[in-house]
C-alpha cells in the first residue's frame, strides 16, 4: 500500500462533531504530552522533525516557530484555511473530517511560543467547514482545552474563527493579515515579516491547516521518528488532492518521495477511458505543467524548487489528450487576472497582457515576437511582483515554454 | 431578513469585524447585496470612512453592492472542473435560465456566475447555489435542481 | 554600520538603511515612481528593483534594507529590461496623450519613459476610457491617467484623516475614487489639493482658470487687479526653476505687470486688516464671555471641514473673512469708490498657494452685490507659473517693481500668514500690545513656529495667562475639534491650517513639496518678516487710515457688513 494514513487516519472513523470520538482515538494526547514538556523542547522537536510548511511555500516551520517564541508581548497564531489554489481540497477535508486535529496543533504551538490568541481563517466558500470549526471550538472550550487555564495549567489560549469573502490572494500571509484586520486583502511590503509585525503590527505566525494537523504526531512520536518518514529534504507525509481526468479522483496521503506516476496510476487507477496524459499540473494554477515522461519525479519540495515554484500543496491535476495546452493556460491566466489584488504594477497590468498574448496563440495570430514577448513578460512578472501570487502565477507559462514549446511554435504564424 | 442594527450590535466597534458584519448581513438579505444606506450605517458604527467600507466590499467576490437574484448560482470553471466537462453544465444553465455570466433573470430568481475553484475537485463538475454545493453534476441533474429551486421559490 | 557593493562601488551606511537611501547618499541613481519623500513606502510600482547576488528574484530598493556583504547591480540588463517592461505595462493602461496633458514635461511617468529609452510600447493599450470628474470648481479627476500609485489615498487618509478616496475593486480594473464612485463635490472633499500636490501624473489637477484671466486682461472694459498671497512670494521662484525658498516678491510684481494686470496689490494688506478685525473679535469674546476658544477662519479647507464634519462648533470660528476675500470686498467697495470705477468692471484675480481658495471665491456669501463674486478668479502658484512661461518672461532676470498703492504698505505680521503659526503670531503681536497697553519686547513667538503638527504657547493677557494652540493638517485639526466639541479644550485661541506647513505647503504650490522644501519656504517667510520695517498689523498706517477714512473702527457695523461672514452646516 503506497498510502500512509497518518493525518487522514481518523477520516470516516470518527464523528467530526464529537469531541469524545476524537479523544477516544488518541485525540488531544499530543497536547497533554506537550503541556508536560518545556516550550523550548517542543520547538526542538519541531526542528528535529524538519517539517516544512504544507501550504505551498515549503518553508522550514521551526524557523518561524522559533522566531515567534523569541518575541515579547502579545502574539498571534493563525491557521490559514483559505485553500483557494485550484485543484486543492485537502484542507477542507481535514476541517470537515478531523477538525480537532487542527485545534490541537494550534494549542500546542500557542503553548510552545507563548501566544494567547489564535485565528482560523477559512475561505468564505467553505460554509460547512466554518460551521464545523465553530462547533469544534465550542466543544474544546467546554472541555477546558481552550480558554483560560487550559487543563489547569497557567496557559491561556483563545481561538476565533474568521471567514474569507472570496479572494484567493488572501491565502498569502500579509493579504490574510489585512483581511483579518477587516481590510481588502492587499499584501504588504516585506520586510518586516509576520513574525515581527503581523496582525495589528504584533508578531504573528501563520501555518497551513495540514501543517497544524502534523504537530500532535510530531509530539507523540518525537521529531526524530517523524523525520524518518519521507525524504531527507521533505519529511513526513503529504496529502495529495488528485483530480482531473483520473478514474479515482480523491484525497490520498503518501510519504514524501512517492512518485507522481504511482499516485496517478496506483491510487488514481489511471486515466478515464484509458486516454493518454497530455500534461499534469502540479500544485494548482500556480504550479508547473509537466509532460507524461516526467511523471516518475518524486513528490518532494526540492524537486518543485527546480521549477522556481513554491507550490508544494500536493495537488495533482491530470489532463488528458483531448485538451489543448492553451485552454489550460488561458483558464489559469484568467484566474490570476481576476484574483490579482491590483496593488503592484507588474501583476496588475501584466496578467491581462499575458491573456491577450495567449489569445493571439489560440487564434493563430501570434508571431515570433509574441513568443519572445510572452517569455519576457512571464519572467518579469515572476521576478518583480510584490507577493507570492505574481511570483508563482507564471510557473505554468514558464514550464510550458520549456516542456511544450512545440505547442507554441505550431501556433506561430510568422 | 435581519435588521442591520441587530447584526451590528453583535460586534465590537472595530474595523477588524467589518467583513464578518458584511457577510452576516448580506446573507440575511433576499437579494444578497449591501446598499448605500447600509454602507453609511456600517461606516458610522465602526467610525471609518464610507470609502473604506466600499473598498472592502468591492474587493471581495462574495460581497456585492448590486442586487442579485434569490438564488446565486456559481459554476466552477477552473481546470479540474473544465477537464470534467463543466462547460456543458454552464451551457445547460445558460439555456435553462436564458442568461449569461453575471446576469440575473428578469423574475429576480436566479443570478448566474462563473466562479473559480471552490475546493470540490474530487467531485467535479460542481456548482454552488447560495451556501449549498452540488457535486458530480450532469446536465440532467442540473435541470432537476433548477426545477426544484423554482418549485421552492413559489 | 553596513558595508556592501552597489555596481562594484564600495558603499557604507548605517544599520536599517534601505538600498535606495544608501544609493542616493552615494550619488547612485535608482529610478522610482510610487515613492515620495515623507509618505509611506509602498513598493508598488516595482520600478526601483535591483539585482542582489544570490537571489533569484529582483528586489525593490525602496523597501529592502542593505545587508553586510550584499552585492547589488542597479542597471544590469535584467534590471533594465524589468523596469522598461513595467513602465510599458503602466503606459498600456494610461491615457498617454502627453502633448495635451497639463502635466506635460512635469510628469514623473513621462520622465521615466524618456529616461529608460522607451520609444515603442510592446503592449497594446487596454485602457477603457471612463468619464472625468470635473463637477466642482477646483479639482479635476481624470481616472484615465491614474497609475494607481496610491499617494493621493495616503495623503488624504493619513495626513488629512479625511478618507475621501480609496481603491475600489480588484485586479487591473481597480479605480481610485470616492465611495460609490461619487464626484468629489458629493463627498466630504475640502479641496485642499494635497492629492494634486503629490500626484505623479495628471490624474488630479487643479482646474485651469488662466483662460478667464487672459480674457479679462484683454477686455478693454475691465480694470483687472491682482492680489498676491504671502506664500507666493517665497514659492513662485521655485516654480520657475529657482531654489526653494527664494524670495522673489518684486519679481512677481514685475511679471504680473508684464502680463497686463492694471494694478498689482498685496494680500498682506488684507492680512493686516484681518488681524485688526479678528484681534478685536477675540478681545471682545474674552472680555464679554463670548464663545471660546475662538478658532481662525482664513483657511477655506478648514472652513469646509468644520462645516461638514463639526457643524456643532461653528460658533467658535471667527466670523472674519479670509484676507483674500477681505481684499475682494474692499476692491469692489472702497477701491471702486476711490477710483470712481464701476465695481462691475473691476475684475479681481488672486494668486494663491491654495486650491481651496477657488472654492472659497465662489461661495455665495462672498459677493457684496450678490451678482458678481468679490474675487473673480483664483490662480494657483502653478497656474501663474504657466502664464509666465506662456509669455516667455525671463523671470529670474526681470527688472523688479514695487506693489501699487493704496494696498501696498504691509507688515511682517502679514507676511508670516503664509506659515503655520503665522496667523497666531501676528494676532498675538497686536492683541498683546492692545490688551496689555505695553510694547512687546520680543516680537518672535517661536513656540508657535515650525513643522510640528500641534504647537501651543502661553501669553499673558490683561494679567491672565492664556493658552493658545496651532494645528496644521486636518489630522491635527480633528484633535482640536474633538476637544472643542467635548468642551475640554484648554485653549482660548486656536489657529488651524489645513495644509502641512500652512499655506506654504498648499495644494497649489510647485510640485515636489517635501518636508525639506516646506522648511525652506518657511524660513524665507520669516526672513521677509524680519526685513520689514513694520512688523505689527496695528501699526500699519495705511490700515489705520482705512479705518479712519472708511470703516470707522474694527468690528463696526460697516466692517461687519463688508469684512465678516457666516458659516452653515453642510452635513450630508
Amino acid at each position: 500500500m503506497i498510502q500512509m494514513k497518518m493525518i487522514t487516519n481518523r477520516f470516516g472513523k470518527i464523528n467530526p462533531l464529537s469531541i469524545d470520538s476524537y479523544i477516544n482515538l488518541d485525540g488531544y494526547k499530543g497536547l497533554k504530552k506537550a503541556l508536560s514538556i518545556h516550550p523550548t523542547k517542543i520547538i526542538d522537536e519541531i526542528e528535529k522533525s524538519k517539517i516544512r510548511g504544507r501550504g505551498g511555500a515549503g518553508f522550514p516551520t521551526h524557523i518561524k516557530v522559533r522566531a515567534l517564541s523569541k518575541q515579547l508581548g502579545g502574539k498571534f497564531i493563525v491557521c490559514n484555511a483559505d485553500e483557494g489554489e485550484p485543484g486543492n481540497f485537502k484542507d477542507r477535508s481535514i476541517l470537515e473530517n478531523d477538525p480537532h486535529a487542527v485545534v490541537e496543533g494550534m494549542i500546542i504551538l500557542a503553548y510552545a511560543t507563548g501566544a494567547s490568541k489564535g485565528y482560523i481563517y477559512i475561505r468564505g466558500e467553505y460554509q460547512n467547514a466554518i460551521k464545523i470549526m465553530k462547533a469544534t471550538i465550542k466543544a474544546a472550550e467546554e472541555k477546558k482545552l481552550l480558554g483560560d487555564k487550559i487543563l489547569n495549567k497557567s496557559f491561556s489560549f483563545k481561538i476565533e474563527i474568521r471567514s474569507g469573502a472570496g479572494s484567493y490572494v488572501c491565502g498569502e500571509e500579509f493579504s490574510l493579515i489585512e483581511s483579518i484586520e477587516g481590510k481588502p486583502g492587499r499584501s504588504r511590503t516585506k520586510p518586516p515579516f509576520p513574525t515581527e509585525k503581523g496582525i495589528h503590527d504584533l508578531p504573528t505566525l501563520i501555518n497551513n491547516v495540514e501543517t497544524f494537523a502534523n504537530f500532535p504526531h510530531i509530539i507523540l512520536m518525537g521529531g526524530e521518528e517523524f523525520a524518518k518518514i519521507g525524504t531527507p529534504s521533505s519529511t513526513g507525509t503529504k496529502l495529495i488532492s488528485l483530480s482531473g481526468n483520473v478514474k479515482n479522483k480523491g484525497l490520498y496521503e503518501v510519504p514524501f518521495g512517492t512518485s507522481i506516476r504511482d499516485v496517478i496510476f496506483k491510487l488514481g487507477k489511471g486515466v478515464k477511458n484509458n486516454r493518454k496524459i497530455k500534461m499534469v499540473q502540479l500544485g494548482g494554477a500556480s504550479g508547473p505543467l509537466i509532460p507524461e515522461y516526467m511523471l516518475d519525479m518524486s513528490i518532494d519540495f526540492d524537486r518543485f524548487e527546480n521549477f522556481d515554484s513554491k507550490t508544494g500543496t500536493g495537488a495533482i491535476i491530470v489532463i488528458d489528450d483531448r485538451f489543448d495546452l492553451f485552454d489550460v493556460l488561458l483558464i489559469n491566466m484568467k484566474f490570476f487576472v481576476h484574483q490579482s489584488c491590483g496593488k503592484c504594477a507588474p501583476c496588475r497590468e501584466g496578467h491581462v497582457q499575458i491573456v491577450n498574448l495567449l489569445n493571439k496563440f489560440i487564434n493563430h495570430r501570434a508571431t515570433e515576437k509574441d513568443l519572445m514577448s510572452i517569455e519576457n513578460l512571464a519572467n518579469v512578472i515572476q521576478q518583480t511582483s510584490l507577493c507570492g501570487l505574481g511570483q508563482t502565477s507564471m510557473t505554468s507559462i514558464i514550464s510550458s515554454l520549456r516542456y511544450f514549446r512545440d505547442d507554441y511554435l505550431s501556433k506561430v504564424r510568422y | 431578513m435581519i435588521l442591520l442594527k441587530e447584526v451590528l450590535s453583535k460586534y465590537p466597534k472595530e474595523q477588524e469585524y467589518l467583513i464578518e458584519i458584511l457577510l452576516e448581513y448580506q446573507t440575511s438579505k433576499k437579494n444578497h447585496y449591501i446598499s448605500a444606506e447600509d454602507v453609511a450605517s456600517i461606516a458610522k458604527y465602526l467610525d471609518i470612512p464610507e470609502s473604506q467600507v466600499c473598498s472592502v466590499i468591492s474587493f471581495y467576490t462574495m460581497l456585492s453592492m448590486k442586487p442579485k437574484g434569490k438564488f446565486v448560482i456559481q459554476v466552477c470553471h477552473d481546470v479540474p472542473c473544465f477537464v470534467n466537462d463543466s462547460t456543458s453544465i454552464y451551457d445547460k444553465l445558460a439555456e435553462l435560465l436564458g442568461i449569461q455570466d453575471g446576469e440575473t433573470t428578469k423574475d429576480g430568481l436566479f443570478t448566474l456566475e462563473i466562479t473559480e475553484c471552490i475546493g470540490r475537485c474530487n467531485e467535479s463538475p460542481v456548482m454552488r447555489v447560495n451556501d449549498s454545493v452540488y457535486v458530480s453534476l450532469t446536465p440532467a441533474k442540473v435541470e432537476k435542481i433548477i426545477q426544484k429551486l423554482r418549485g421552492d421559490a413559489k | 554600520m553596513v558595508h556592501f557593493k552597489i555596481n562594484n562601488i564600495d558603499v557604507t551606511c548605517d544599520d536599517n538603511t534601505t538600498i535606495l537611501e544608501a544609493a542616493r547618499k552615494n550619488h547612485i541613481d535608482i529610478p522610482t515612481l510610487c515613492n515620495y519623500p515623507d509618505l509611506e513606502i509602498k513598493s508598488e510600482c516595482r520600478v526601483c528593483v535591483v539585482e542582489i547576488n544570490g537571489q533569484k528574484r529582483l528586489f525593490t530598493s525602496c523597501s529592502t534594507a542593505a545587508k553586510e556583504g550584499m552585492i547589488i547591480q542597479t542597471n544590469s540588463p535584467r534590471v533594465l529590461n524589468a523596469r522598461k517592461t513595467i513602465i510599458e505595462l503602466i503606459l498600456a493602461n494610461h491615457d498617454a496623450n502627453c502633448a495635451v496633458c497639463p502635466k506635460n514635461l512635469n510628469c514623473e511617468l513621462q520622465a521615466l519613459a524618456n529616461k529608460l529609452g522607451i520609444d515603442e510600447n510592446r503592449f497594446p493599450t487596454v485602457l477603457e476610457v471612463k468619464p472625468i470628474d470635473n463637477h466642482n470648481p477646483v479639482l479635476i479627476r481624470n481616472i484615465n491617467r491614474c497609475i494607481k500609485c496610491g499617494r493621493c489615498i495616503d495623503v488624504c487618509n493619513n495626513v488629512q484623516a479625511m478618507g475621501v478616496l480609496d481603491v475600489m475593486g480588484r485586479s487591473n480594473t481597480i479605480e481610485i475614487t470616492p465611495a460609490f464612485g461619487k464626484y468629489l463635490s458629493d463627498e466630504f472633499c475640502v479641496f485642499c489639493g494635497q492629492c494634486a500636490s503629490v500626484c505623479p501624473v495628471g490624474a488630479i489637477i487643479e482646474r485651469d482658470d488662466t483662460d478667464q484671466v487672459w480674457e479679462a486682461i484683454n477686455n478693454p472694459n475691465f480694470h483687472v487687479i491682482v492680489q498676491v498671497a504671502p506664500a507666493v512670494r517665497v514659492s513662485l521662484g521655485e516654480e520657475l526653476g529657482m531654489e526653494p525658498g527664494s524670495i522673489v516678491t518684486e519679481k512677481v510684481i514685475a511679471a504680473l505687470k508684464y502680463l497686463g494686470f492694471d494694478a498689482v496689490y498685496d494680500t498682506d494688506f488684507a492680512a493686516d486688516l484681518t488681524i485688526m478685525e479678528e484681534g478685536t473679535e477675540l478681545i471682545g469674546r474674552i472680555m464679554n464671555g463670548g464663545t471660546l476658544p475662538m478658532m481662525t477662519s482664513c483657511c477655506p479647507g478648514w472652513i469646509s471641514y468644520a462645516e461638514q464634519k463639526y457643524p456643532e462648533i461653528l460658533d467658535h470660528i471667527s466670523t472674519c473673512k479670509s484676507p483674500q476675500q477681505m481684499f475682494g470686498t474692499l476692491a469692489k467697495s472702497y477701491y471702486a469708490e476711490k477710483t470712481s470705477l464701476d465695481a462691475k468692471n473691476i475684475f479681481v484675480v488672486s494668486i494663491m498657494p491654495c486650491t481651496a481658495k477657488k472654492y472659497e471665491a465662489q461661495r455665495i456669501e462672498m459677493s457684496i452685490d450678490n451678482v458678481n463674486p468679490d474675487v473673480d478668479v483664483v490662480l494657483t502658484t502653478r497656474e501663474l507659473g504657466k502664464m509666465i512661461r506662456q509669455m516667455g518672461i525671463n523671470f529670474e532676470n526681470i527688472k523688479e517693481m514695487p506693489f501699487d498703492l493704496p494696498f501696498g504698505i504691509t507688515t511682517g505680521a502679514a507676511a508670516i500668514f503664509g506659515a503655520t503659526g503665522g496667523v497666531m503670531e501676528a494676532a498675538l503681536r497686536s492683541v498683546y500690545e492692545i490688551v496689555n497697553e505695553k510694547e512687546l519686547t520680543d516680537l518672535n513667538f517661536k513656540s508657535v513656529r515650525g513643522l510640528e503638527g500641534l504647537k501651543e504657547a502661553e501669553v499673558e493677557l490683561g494679567g491672565q495667562l492664556v493658552k493658545v494652540a496651532v494645528a496644521h493638517t486636518l489630522g491635527n485639526a480633528k484633535i482640536m475639534c474633538e476637544q472643542v466639541k467635548a468642551g475640554t479644550s484648554p485653549y482660548t485661541f486656536i489657529e488651524i491650517m489645513c495644509c502641512p506647513g500652512g499655506c506654504i505647503g498648499g495644494g497649489g504650490q510647485p510640485y515636489g513639496t517635501t518636508k525639506e522644501v516646506r522648511q525652506k519656504r518657511m524660513d524665507a517667510i520669516y526672513q521677509v518678516d524680519e526685513s520689514m520695517t513694520i512688523r505689527k498689523s496695528h501699526k500699519n498706517p495705511d490700515i489705520l487710515a482705512l479705518y479712519k477714512d472708511y470703516l470707522e473702527k474694527p468690528n463696526s457695523q460697516k466692517a461687519h457688513h463688508l469684512l465678516h461672514t457666516h458659516y452653515h452646516s453642510r452635513n450630508k
